[in-house]
């Protein structure tokens, strides 16, 4: 998801009996459903894992303002280019939101920035694909906002004030986000041949990414289990992946399209579909840096941060010479 | 040129607010802090919105069944109206902060203007506009103040971008007979105003407006600068290569 790959303390899950009494309490208030408050005691696992996962969160917000934002000058109509700007807008305000639920486990804004920057911290692998045509922002709001809602949704409930808040807030402006892509695509597809054929080869392309989102399947690592403990997680990957598909499959079949998967079929038994195998060795090359945009979104974010250096400079001075004159009048 | 006065004067503004809203929305992501982002967006979306009101009132006085995004999209760049300020290059971001706030301090007193009007449908636009175009004023006037009075490089950047821009300022209040048709009276205090209230800025700013008295102009007759061709090619290239599709 947003945060694919947050790592934990790679330790397995303390039994309330293996714990020290203040950990003992803090684990007890989480399984009441009590939130933790940033002044609130807490393990470091817990607040390593946070910050991780919430700066994460916000760096895919950041970074995922570059392919739609790309596609703001070219918005076919002025309606369609209003609602693009303003749903970019609300990523920048959502990357604002995580960074402060961030700061206040005492972490700042600059450090994440420079954590971004350097290639320390990581970002969602599905804002490393290109988007290569008008289509792409109906598939992007379609299929990666979908994915998005079906991950934030229960991140409302997350055991951390800040961020269960701050994904109330945000989980409205997505679900406005995922409708106005399926709006763009379902002009496509009543649209021209053309726009049809668009809308399927954005289809094909965004599927397998949009898939891959959710994180590597939860067999694979421990540190869900612990992140479950906490109720920073809880659902698993594949349980969001397979309710996803879900609910993506029926309205792929309304637009008209075709889901590229030949092995997609409606599995009765388990009330849900099977679905083929994921590219996983593509998911961690992305992850690892080898997406066909990675070198580029870093390479657009490091330049506006150090294009913009002398702009924050220039207001710090300016206000350093405002307190010196207001000292200086006194 | 039409013989309809307001329908020119209409596109001039829609075409302002649309080339202006175009360059300011290409930052989206790129700006130097992330509530620059926010801020510009913001500035984006009312100038586009502005658009909307104004090109759809042309095309109605136009009486030839043009739509808004007709104008905005299948126009070439000789029949635009646009003054040729808002048409220059986003340039560093003081020469982005630069041209708004040597357009805001035009664009505020002619909304005044405006809002005052008899022609209700003029009136109207304006009056939800100025709204929006105060915020802005006010947005670009205190950046180009603490921009200017800032650093060293602050300071040369925000001159360097007034020295390249103030030719183009000009044009924004030198009034033709479309200008005076609708403006009537009001003509001479948008030019009043903005000369007064853009040397009171600069002054504060520590800036100085550069010497020369030369001002280019063309764009309200269709006259632009070589910046144009490429914004309008990226903006349409869409309803260009798919006639008569909807989106």
């Amino acid at each position: 998801m947003y945060a694919q790959e947050v790592k934990s303390t790679g330790k397995g899950v303390k039994s309330l009996d293996e714990m020290e009494p203040i950990e003992r309490a803090f684990q007890e208030k989480v399984n009441a459903g009590i939130k933790i408050e940033p002044k609130d005691w807490m393990p470091e696992g817990y607040r390593k894992t946070l910050i991780r996962q919430i700066s994460q969160h916000a760096h895919s917000e950041i970074v995922g303002q570059l392919p739609e934002g790309a596609w703001i000058t070219r918005a076919p109509t002025l309606e369609r280019k209003a609602i693009l700007i303003a749903k970019v807008q609300d990523e920048a305000g959502h990357g604002l939101y995580l960074y402060c639920a961030a700061e206040t486990l005492g972490v700042s804004r600059d450090q994440m920035t420079e954590q971004l920057l350097s290639g320390k911290a990581k970002y969602s692998s599905i804002f490393n694909y290109p988007t290569l045509t008008w289509a792409d922002i109906g598939a992007i709001g379609w299929l990666v906002d979908g994915a998005a809602i079906m991950n934030q949704v229960p991140l409302q409930r997350c055991s951390f004030g800040p961020y269960s808040r701050a994904m109330i807030r945000v989980c409205k402006e997505e679900s406005f986000h995922q409708r106005q892509g399926y709006d763009i695509m379902m002009k496509l597809c009543n649209g021209t041949q053309a726009q049809q054929e668009m809308a399927q080869d954005a289809l094909n392309r965004w599927w397998q990414p949009s898939l891959m989102m959710f994180g590597p399947s939860d067999a694979q690592s421990v540190h869900s289990a612990q992140s479950m403990a906490w109720k920073i997680k809880q659902d698993t990957n594949d349980e969001l992946r397979q309710k996803f598909v879900d609910q993506t499959v029926p309205q792929a079949k309304y637009l008209g399209l075709c889901v590229p998967d030949p092995d997609l079929k409606w599995n009765e038994e388990k009330g849900g579909y099977d679905f083929g195998e994921i590219d996983w060795e593509e998911f961690f090359e992305v992850v690892a840096g080898n997406g066909p945009c990675n070198a580029d979104r870093m390479a657009a974010r490091r330049k506006a941060w150090s294009d913009g250096a002398w702009f924050r400079d220039g207001l710090m001075a300016h206000a350093h010479k405002k307190q010196t004159r207001n000292v200086a009048a006194e | 040129m039409s013989d309809n006065p307001t329908y020119e004067f209409a596109l001039r503004m829609g075409d302002n607010s649309l080339v202006l809203g175009q360059s300011v929305s290409a930052w989206c992501g790129h700006a130097p802090i992330l509530e620059e982002d926010i801020a510009l967006a913001n500035v984006a979306l009312d100038l586009i919105g502005q658009t909307r009101m104004w090109l759809g009132l042309a095309g109605e006085l136009e009486g030839k069944g043009r739509s808004a995004d007709d104008l905005a999209f299948l126009r070439d760049a000789r029949g635009f109206r646009n003054c040729l300020l808002v048409e220059q290059p986003n340039g560093d971001f003081g020469q982005t902060l630069m041209r708004q706030f040597l357009f805001d301090a035009w664009h505020h007193p002619m909304l005044k203007v405006l809002a005052d009007t008899d022609d209700a449908r003029i009136a109207e636009i304006a009056e939800k506009s100025v709204k929006e175009v105060s915020y802005h004023l006010d947005r670009s006037t205190d950046l180009i103040i603490r921009l200017g009075d800032g650093s060293d490089e602050s300071h040369g950047r925000m001159q360097t971008a007034l020295d390249g821009l103030w030719c183009y300022t000009g044009e924004l209040y030198a009034a033709d007979a479309i200008d005076e048709a609708v403006l009537t009276g009001g003509v001479r205090k948008i030019e009043e105003q903005y000369k007064d209230y853009t040397s009171k800025v600069i002054d504060e700013a520590t800036l100085t407006i550069p010497e020369t008295t030369f001002m280019h102009k063309g764009g309200k007759a269709g006259l632009h600068t070589e910046a144009l061709g490429p914004l309008l090619a990226d903006m349409q290239i869409l309803q260009r290569s798919h006639p008569g599709a909807q989106w």
